[in-house]
């Protein structure tokens, strides 16, 4: 009975924040869109897992995935002149499973032709503090967080000395941990920052972030003069909510990007993934100047509610199921 | 020998790690960014009862431990080796100072212990929460007062000593709290 309540509870949370950030968007004039969950394309990424399924209908049998963020499929929409869009999506993600991983899970993502990356965290900002009462974000560069809380240059450490930090401040790290720089720079950034944005006890909003971690946002030069990814990255509570792009227009540039992931992918013994042709082929005719979005509802619902584990937020868990 | 992925850890899970058996106490799994995912793992090495940390990759896999609980009786001491019988087999298993190192103060003939079991032989024994073991020593009672206020010490039949209240006497039979190595009340006579 005591597990009953407490569904009910979860239930009433869900259907109550689903609702507030619907009437966020609806002030602003932002269209709420489905696309679909299969595609016979897949993101190239490394390290991102798509799930596979079989489309069987005798000759026309075809392998298709389950989508990891609805971003390419939205990403045409707005090629095909859309405006400005938002989805609550269901997204899937092999092998990701945890207190905050699941590997079924709500992504809200949402996209602002004209708008630039600034004016986008502005709005990011706006959400948090209207839907979950969060106080307004600081905001820090990458390498300003990584002198504030390591006394390190990124711009002039080597990957020696990236490793070297991180097995004297990770307990349980071994010095035969191998990876490259970004590995490096990841780790630190999240075993030894994070904890410590947490304790700030107000969201964070990450910018500049090193070229090789754009993905697919655009690459510019900064003030100082150093290539960075136009991207920000939004931390609360100890967790990654929200990661943010002014979107890359290229097609070009980003067929190269899926391309080398490719190689990468080859180089790992991982398979390849199918390119997004489709998405290419938008981007070709004409994707506006955007900026997107994609931030973990389940996430925010953890903030919000003060939970723990994300399978206390989902109704019916992954692991119930 | 049996090997654990990542993708299996769990708490509890019993595993080796630089030749000696350990338990999983926490795992985390860890994905930094659009990084390579890792786990964090917090597990206690059996043999000498530290608690460590340690990053695995996704995917690396452990060798597991043949590492089993059961509960077997407390049947002697030798007082070089402490001998426990499985009370449906009768199988018998030694174990020495190092295993009942946590549990020496409580181990009383017939009664049942948790045995951790490693490759078939005793790593550690684990008393029950609450036993009931009578006082062999303490000063004399002060009748009437149940208050229980202040309190003296009392040795137990096993050696162990605890504090107990002043109305206690030699003989009585208490039950204790093995974790906090307390006093709880006396033992209900069934």
């Amino acid at each position: 009975m005591l597990q009953n309540e407490q569904l009910q509870i979860t239930l009433k949370r869900r259907a109550k924040l689903l609702a507030n950030v619907r009437r966020f968007f609806s002030v602003r004039n932002v269209l709420e869109v489905n696309t679909p969950i299969l595609s016979s394309a897949a993101p190239t990424a490394l390290y991102l897992d798509s799930f596979s399924t079989r489309f069987e209908a005798g000759s026309d049998s075809k392998v298709l995935y389950l989508h990891t963020s609805p971003e390419f499929a939205m990403k045409r929409l707005l090629a095909a002149g859309s405006g400005a869009i938002y989805q609550i999506a269901t997204v899937f993600r092999n092998g990701e499973l945890g207190h905050q991983h699941a590997p079924e899970f709500s992504m809200l993502e949402w996209y602002r032709p004209g708008f630039s990356l600034t004016e986008l965290m502005a709005e990011v900002d706006a959400f948090m503090q209207q839907v979950i009462g969060l106080p307004a974000a600081v905001i820090f560069t990458y390498r300003d967080l990584f002198a504030k809380y390591l006394q390190l240059d990124i711009y002039q450490a080597d990957d020696n000395l990236l490793k070297q930090i991180a097995l004297d401040s990770i307990a349980g790290l071994t010095a035969d941990w191998q990876t490259d720089r970004d590995g490096w720079l990841e780790m630190l950034m999240s075993e030894v920052i994070e904890p410590q944005l947490k304790a700030l006890e107000m969201p964070v909003m990450v910018t500049e972030f090193p070229a090789s971690q754009a993905q697919l946002a655009k690459i510019e030069m900064n003030a100082e003069g150093h290539q960075v990814a136009s991207r920000f990255e939004l931390y609360a509570g100890g967790m990654e909510l929200a990661n943010g792009y002014d979107e890359l227009c290229d097609a070009t540039e980003l067929r190269q990007r899926f391309e080398q992931d490719n190689q990468l992918r080859l180089q790992q013994g991982k398979p390849q993934m199918p390119i997004d042709e489709n998405l290419l082929t938008a981007m070709q005719c004409g994707l506006p100047q955007c900026s997107g979005v994609a931030l973990g509802l389940d996430r925010l619902m953890m903030l919000h509610f003060a939970e723990n584990n994300i399978s206390q937020v989902q109704g019916i868990a992954f692991i119930e199921n | 020998m049996a090997s654990y992925s990542t993708n299996e850890f769990k708490a509890g899970l019993k595993f080796m790690m630089d030749g000696d058996p350990c338990s999983i106490i926490e795992n985390e799994f860890v994905k930094p960014g659009k990084g390579q995912a890792f786990n964090r793992v917090k597990f206690r090495n059996l043999k000498t009862g530290r608690v460590n940390e340690r990053t695995f990759k996704t995917n690396e896999s452990v060798e597991s431990a043949d590492v089993v609980e059961i509960d077997l009786e407390f049947s002697y001491s030798d007082g070089e080796f402490w001998h426990f019988m499985d009370p449906s087999s009768f199988e018998q298993y030694a174990a020495d100072a190092n295993a009942i190192a946590d549990s020496k103060d409580w181990l009383k003939e017939q009664y049942v212990y948790t045995v951790t079991l490693w490759n078939g032989t005793p790593l550690l024994v684990t008393p029950p929460n609450f036993v009931n073991l009578a006082v062999v020593e303490t000063d004399p009672g002060v009748r009437g007062d149940t208050s229980g206020g202040g309190g003296k010490p009392a040795t137990l039949e096993t050696g162990a000593v605890v504090r107990v209240p002043l109305f206690i006497e030699i003989g009585e039979v208490l039950r204790v709290d093995t974790r906090s190595a307390s006093y709880v009340e006396r033992a209900k006579k069934d």
